[in-house]
């Protein structure tokens, strides 16, 4: 974290920046949405703006793109818990793929 | 009794003991929202078919455009403290507040239009997981929203005492609110626009 005053005036400049950035994004994004493309497209797109998006919310504006090693762990751990809760859904159905709807 | 690492780093983790707390917090609300996401995707992937254009995007683009606003505020308020100018870093925390009211008054307008046409929780699966997100991330700007009430109001006058330890609190709160705003760059497109 910066302490030197200089150090943080250069990075009000830059959350302004990064804040007109995410602006433009969302604009691209609602833009994108008017074309109407293919679905799987459009789910695709979006997500990877999205994800851009909060990357760098969190990394400039949480500063976690210089934080100490014990939140990076931190969230390291909620990243693998996460991936495993999205997919814990597909354990109730895992032995019903393949099988016709309403046999 | 004083509470120790409220500024200072602790040796073992180098942080203050508020920053890890923060984060832990925030990494609860990862799994609390990643388990609603995960309905979502297991809703729509079952579903035979699914709306699509039942909501405003000119109103969720607006409220994107506002929640990006009051993140930068909100960072600009805590950077305004670092360089020892209260007034205005207290000023940008109730700039936040005021941004965070004007979304809660968007939403308002959106889900009374719902209520209207009859498009309640209970119309479809779809408006049920709508109100589920929007809703409890509404109850989360409202916690926002108390907090920074707090920090400008009669909490500000830890910044006589303790300057540091009040600029750590409007940083955790940031830290909050940056992950509310996180959020919603998520629940826009998901639930506008697909």
């Amino acid at each position: 974290m910066h302490s030197d005053p200089e150090a943080i005036r250069k990075s009000i400049r830059s959350y302004g920046i990064v804040g007109g950035l995410l602006l433009v994004f969302t604009a691209i994004t609602v833009a994108v949405n008017q074309i109407h493309l293919a679905v799987p497209v459009a789910i695709t797109i979006a997500l990877i703006i999205a994800t851009m998006k909060g990357s760098m919310v969190a990394s400039i504006f949480m500063h976690l793109s210089h934080e100490k090693q014990w939140i990076y762990g931190a969230l390291l751990l909620t990243v693998v818990f996460f991936i495993v809760l999205l997919f814990v859904p597909l354990a109730t159905v895992s032995d019903t793929i393949g099988t016709p709807i309403g046999r | 009794m004083e509470i120790p690492y409220t500024v200072e780093q602790r040796p073992d983790t180098g942080l203050a003991n508020g920053k890890l707390g923060i984060w832990l917090f925030l990494a609860s609300e990862v799994m609390l929202f990643g388990a609603l996401f995960s309905t979502y995707i297991l809703l729509r992937v079952g579903a035979i078919e699914w709306p699509h254009g039942e909501l405003s995007v000119k109103l969720g683009a607006i409220n994107t455009v506002i929640l990006i606003c009051s993140s930068v505020t909100m960072v600009v308020a805590w950077a305004k403290l670092k360089l020892n100018d209260f007034a205005k870093g207290r000023l940008y925390v109730l700039v936040t507040v005021v941004l965070a009211a004007v979304f809660l008054v968007n939403k308002y307008f959106e889900y009374a239009e719902h209520f209207a046409k009859g498009e309640g929780p209970w119309h479809s699966t779809f408006f049920a997981i709508y109100f589920t997100l929007t809703g409890l991330h509404g109850l989360h700007i409202i916690g926002g929203i108390v907090v920074m009430l707090y920090l400008a109001g009669p909490g500000a006058g830890l910044w006589k005492k303790n300057p540091e330890q009040y600029a750590n609190r409007v940083e955790y709160t940031g830290l909050y609110w940056h992950f509310v705003d996180l959020v919603w760059i998520f629940l826009f497109p998901v639930l506008y626009l697909l």
